[in-house]
């Protein structure tokens, strides 16, 4: 049932041209920025093969690259998410789901599952340009695959941020904009803190990015994962008790 | 009674924040039958149905669909719900076909039995020709169409439909209207309207919701029989006795209205005709006469204008 409804989502997400749209421009996008960092490596590797254990393409090219689509993406999700219960609100088609004999839960994790997949496409093409390089040289795969992982888990929690932020309203744009509003404080709540030190450990905690960046040099801590599959249940959660109160209350 | 009803509600509240739109609502649903919901807009119709479907929560009160709580049990009451509100709940991306088929999943259709179940609801709603055509694509008219095919799409017990003739051409609501007398030989079906003559082309029996309350149920069939046994209203200018009027012949007894105007109670035989007589032989100078047929126009008004009235007062104390 929850795949039922997932299907449906990314069905109608590749229906309209705004998926095709966000998978052209961010592709392209982080295409050239890919191409500018090989460039940049070109420039200094001479130097880099003197060096006793330099850095090597994974932490040159790879990690920046991973770091950057999760900032290109953070401008993404809301425009994917915003509409996937906003919408449903709107256009009253949400009955559908109520009348029909399914729970709150599998149409929350159908919707969830349905933009997940959407970001599934998105980092399987990202991941097509490091995995070229292959042809050329040889690539550290554990930590392209930490890297894979820290994209893919800072997405899932954008996208159970955003669909809760959907279930907020009944207009995609307020939707869109609360989702942008808050992955945004997310990922730069800590800068303001460094100079405090009573507060600046849960700031930092709360930081989206203290716990992405060690996961792309490579660095697997069950603590970063499990701050994301928190935010994940925490949203995902919210998600739920509001399509509750929203049969009660309406 | 032996049979478990389809719908058994039971003391049904809704309010929204501190208005009252549903008010101690209960009622039963047979197999078989096809219900009317009438009523003014605003009267908690739609809030009722809502309930029904599992979109709304009921304030308090009790709801069962083939003897499952629908509160306790909402997977397993659903399954013998179909509902079209007000909206047909239609992705406008899809087609007919794909639509469909997402909805028989939903259900929970089993998987052999999904192609079959699709093609009875498109055949019963005529949408065989357009399955393959985009939703948004359609007619009003079709689209009420799709939904209503989602509605019964897995034969549940009980069909509700929340002005389903809505945007339709004549021919299309005749359609439609043999369609539900089709779907309710073997669904029970709820249907709200506002048009009182489609109450009467296609329910067996009638509620009327008024201000949230229940103010009226009762069959179709005896509101006919209701309607024949009635009286004459007519008007002079000068007004005759009572004695005059009550030696016509088949008067039973004659009320006076207000000066000029008489209720004429009769058995059955028509007296106006010998009425008019007499007036232009005694000089009563008739000036109206009609017959006064208690129909389920008269009755919605009825029920209707005077609660309010009613609940003014009732609020002003």
């Amino acid at each position: 049932m929850v795949l039922t409804i997932a299907a449906r989502e990314l069905r109608s997400l590749f229906l309209s041209p705004l998926a095709w749209a966000i998978l052209a421009v961010t592709q392209g996008i982080l295409a050239f920025q890919f191409l500018s960092y090989i460039e940049q490596y070109m420039v200094i590797q001479p130097q880099l093969a003197t060096i006793e254990g330099a850095p090597g393409i994974a932490d040159l090219i790879i990690a920046p690259l991973y770091a950057d689509a999760a900032i290109v993406l953070l401008l993404i999700t809301p425009l994917i998410t915003m509409r996937v219960l906003s919408e449903e609100r709107r256009n009253r088609t949400l009955s559908l789901l109520f009348s029909a004999p399914v729970s709150m839960t599998e149409i929350v994790f159908g919707k969830y599952l349905g933009v997940l997949g959407f970001f599934l496409v998105m980092v399987a093409m990202l991941t097509l340009m490091p995995l070229s390089l292959l042809a050329g040289t040889a690539l550290d795969l554990g930590k392209l695959a930490s890297c894979i992982l820290a994209l893919a888990l800072v997405l899932s929690a954008f996208a159970a941020i955003g669909v809760y932020m959907s279930a907020l309203t009944q207009q995609p744009t307020v939707a869109a904009v609360t989702t942008f509003g808050l992955l945004l404080l997310l990922w730069i709540v800590d800068r303001g803190a460094t100079s405090s030190d009573d507060s600046s450990g849960v700031l930092a905690y709360l930081s989206m990015l203290t716990h992405y960046d060690p996961l792309l040099k490579g660095l697997f801590n069950s603590m970063d994962v499990g701050y994301y599959l928190l935010v994940i249940t925490l949203f995902l959660g919210f998600t739920i008790r509001r399509l509750d109160s929203m049969r009660l209350q309406n | 009674m032996s049979t478990t009803p389809l719908v058994h509600a039971v003391n049904l509240y809704r309010y929204y924040s501190r208005t009252c739109a549903v008010n101690n609502v209960s009622f039963d649903l047979a197999r078989g039958d096809v219900l009317g919901f009438l009523g003014p807009n605003g009267a908690g119709k739609s809030t009722t149905m809502q309930m029904l479907t599992g979109n709304l929560a009921p304030s308090a009160g009790e709801i069962d669909i083939l003897g499952i709580d629908l509160l306790d049990a909402p997977k397993r009451a659903k399954r013998e719900i179909g509902y079209l509100p007000e909206q047909p709940p239609v992705y406008r991306e899809l087609t007919v076909d794909e639509y469909l088929d997402y909805c028989a999943k939903l259900n929970r259709i089993e998987r052999n039995r999904q192609q079959a179940a699709i093609d009875t609801a498109k055949e019963r709603c005529g949408l065989t020709e357009v399955g393959r055509r985009l939703i948004g694509n359609l007619s009003k008219g079709y689209q009420q169409r799709v939904g209503i095919a989602q509605a019964i799409i897995h034969t549940p017990a009980v069909v509700i439909l929340d002005e389903p003739t809505v945007g339709l051409d004549p021919l299309q609501i005749r359609e439609i209207r043999a369609l539900i007398r089709e779907l309710g030989k073997e669904h029970g079906i709820i249907l709200s309207t506002h048009i009182l003559p489609e109450v009467q082309a296609t329910c067996n029996r009638v509620q009327i919701i008024n201000r949230g309350s229940l103010v009226f149920s009762e069959a179709i069939a005896g509101l006919d029989s209701r309607r024949h046994a009635t009286s004459l209203i007519a008007r002079f200018n000068t007004t005759p006795d009572i004695a005059a009027l009550q030696r016509l012949p088949g008067v039973t007894r004659v009320d006076y209205l207000d000066e000029d105007r008489v209720r004429i109670h009769h058995g059955g035989d028509d007296p106006s005709e010998a009425l008019v007589e007499q007036s232009v032989s005694a000089g009563w100078r008739l000036a109206e006469l009609a017959p006064e047929r208690s129909t389920l126009e008269q009755i919605f008004i009825e029920l209707t204008t005077t609660d309010i009235i009613e609940d003014g007062s009732g609020e002003a104390a």
